[in-house]
């Protein structure tokens, strides 16, 4: 603090002061406890707020419990989401380790300019694409057909395939770049000793790679399960209504239930989900909350 | 890495072979044996291309059904080439409507992120580690929220504490409650190229706290900043799981291309898919161009 009043003077500072505030307390924290305290009140009418049925209460937490179908998809949401992460991560890997020791000179570079493309193209236009590729005239099921492994084409958006498929596709840069990133750092020298010391490949990969990628590993799978639990877009283009996802119904809830209370109990149950989920991560991998977010 | 595994101590007894003169031990190491190489690079372009064929392929596939004359999305059956429906799309007056939403809703937000992700990373340069580790886990900690819960969290503080409902406004401030954090990140990575010491000779040779600021931190921090805008408008323009919380009445172009995609799908949605890739290309392909000539000495 000193040191930004000395170089800054106590005017900027006080700016500097007021916009971290902004950002942090009223546009942060604030909406989230608000958040959190609204999952603990009843469903009320305006006129009702501030009487004595404005009280705390467990009934919206207690909704999921005794809800057989909307806690199925909670646990659907949960290993759909795992697996999701795990897939990408070994799509993921071998591109990340051959762009980061491997490739070299203009070569990298162009990898480079390919990755980032699809990158900035939107995600829900990702989603589109494979809604075209999973229809039922489209490319895939005319693939199938062609192999003669099906009959009549088949409706790939009916279950959780299509959503697992086009989440993949839609998270898979957010596991490349991690990765790249940890595994650039790693120097060439210890694994030419590795393999001049006669380490097999796979054991290269396990004692010398993995473990010094821990960081962009970990970065890497927190953000594509955060992202995958808490996709809106992926299933509701690529599912049907007998493959609905966790933020589905939070959003019914919220504009078709009208029960806001009730979709903010939801919303907090997937917000620990993901807090959980990054613990757990840091745990693993031994890597602090520093490390990631690079 | 302090401690020796048992693991890695068999790898090194492993590798006791028998002593050649240095140029025939730098070529097995290098190459085992030919075959095993060719096999190993082999597998690594079939990979790679099959890696590049599944990142490109969809949006290929998506793209070419625009110039099919078809009333629906589709490549199979081609039904012969036509360009009408960009002709579609551009009569589409949601669409405009959407478009200029955006636009505005990306202003916004780097109206708002820009300034506050500076003051964000000059305050963390400034602070101590305990305090800095503290409030540096705060404002990443949007960053590893789920979309939809910054969405719900900002609908319901603004309206029911302000009696503010969805919309532009809105929507503004909850992008920018997350691509805040990003600016933060960027600037603060330029910062660590810093020297501080710039400051303090300035201040010594009698710069005003302001003149400091503008000739000296600013400058030095410009090249961020300007990465920064371009990053967070981004985000901003194609967020779609925040923005549907917020958004009231109001309709961002990605929420326009979603609701289109569910409801009333025609292949209009494609051409403005191509036109959306085609930007970003060139747009990547203008950054990666000009950030290799600033790297070349």
């Amino acid at each position: 603090m000193t040191t930004l009043l000395r170089r800054y003077g106590w005017p900027l500072t006080a700016v500097i002061v007021l916009l971290c505030a902004w950002w942090v307390v009223v546009m942060v924290v604030l909406p989230q406890l608000v958040m959190v305290d609204y999952s603990f009140r009843p469903n009320l009418l305006p006129r009702e707020i501030g009487t004595e049925k404005d009280v705390w209460t467990l009934a919206n937490y207690k909704t999921l419990w005794s809800n057989q179908i909307h806690l199925a998809i909670f646990f659907k949401t949960i290993w759909a989401s795992c697996l999701v992460t795990f897939v990408t991560f070994v799509v993921c890997y071998p591109i990340a380790y051959y762009m980061a020791q491997v490739a070299r000179g203009p070569k990298a570079g162009l990898f480079a300019v390919l990755l980032v493309i699809p990158y900035w193209v939107n995600e829900i236009l990702r989603t589109f694409a494979w809604y075209i590729l999973l229809s039922r005239g489209g490319p895939i099921n005319e693939a199938l057909m062609g192999l003669g492994l099906i009959a009549e084409p088949i409706d790939l958006k009916q279950g959780d395939l299509g959503v697992i498929l086009g989440m993949v596709y839609a998270y898979i840069l957010f596991m490349v770049f991690p990765l790249y990133t940890a595994m650039e750092s790693l120097d060439r020298n210890q694994i030419e000793a590795a393999r001049d010391l006669g380490a097999s490949i796979p054991r290269i990969h396990w004692r010398v790679v993995i473990p010094h990628s821990k960081p962009g590993i970990a970065t890497g799978c927190i953000m594509t399960f955060m992202l995958a639990a808490g996709s809106y877009a992926v299933p509701a283009l690529l599912g049907s209504p007998g493959s609905r996802w966790f933020t589905e119904i939070i959003y019914n809830w919220f504009f078709e239930g009208g029960d806001w209370p009730q979709g903010s109990a939801y919303a907090f149950i997937l917000l620990l989900l993901c807090l959980g989920f990054i613990l757990l991560m840091l745990k693993l991998f031994k890597v602090r909350l520093g490390d990631i977010a690079k | 890495m302090t401690e020796i595994a048992p693991d890695r101590l068999a790898a090194l007894a492993e590798a006791q072979a028998p002593r050649e003169p240095e140029t025939t031990r730098r070529r097995r190491t290098a190459a085992t044996t030919p075959a095993a190489e060719r096999l190993r690079s082999g597998l690594t372009r079939f990979y790679l291309v099959l890696f590049f064929a599944y990142l490109f392929l969809p949006l290929a596939i998506m793209s070419a059904a625009t110039f099919n004359d078809s009333r629906f999305p589709t490549v199979l059956p081609w039904l012969g080439t036509t360009t009408k429906w960009f002709g579609v799309l551009l009569d589409d007056r949601l669409m405009w409507d959407a478009l200029w939403t955006s636009l505005i809703v990306g202003a916004g937000v780097v109206a708002v992120a820009l300034p506050t992700g500076v003051a964000a990373a000059l305050l963390l340069n400034g602070l101590h580690a305990r305090a800095r580790n503290i409030v540096y886990a705060l404002m990443v900690s949007p960053l590893l929220t789920p979309g939809v819960i910054i969405g719900i969290s900002t609908l319901i503080f603004w309206d029911r504490a302000f009696g503010m409902p969805g919309g532009v406004l809105l929507t503004i401030l909850a992008q920018a409650s997350f691509i805040t954090g990003y600016v933060m990140l960027m600037v603060l990575a330029r910062m660590q190229r810093f020297d501080p010491g710039l400051e303090e000779a300035a201040l010594d040779l009698g710069a005003t706290h302001t003149q400091v600021f503008r000739r000296i931190t600013l400058p030095f921090l410009a090249p961020s900043l300007a990465a920064a805008s371009v990053i967070a408008f981004l985000q901003s323009f194609e967020n779609y799981n925040t923005t549907l919380f917020v958004k009231g009445l109001d309709t961002t172009l990605t929420v326009y291309i979603a609701s289109q995609v569910r409801t009333g799908l025609t292949p209009a949605v494609n051409a403005l898919g191509v036109i959306l890739i085609g930007i970003t290309v060139i747009g990547a392909a203008v950054y990666e161009l000009r950030r290799r000539q600033a790297l070349k000495p």
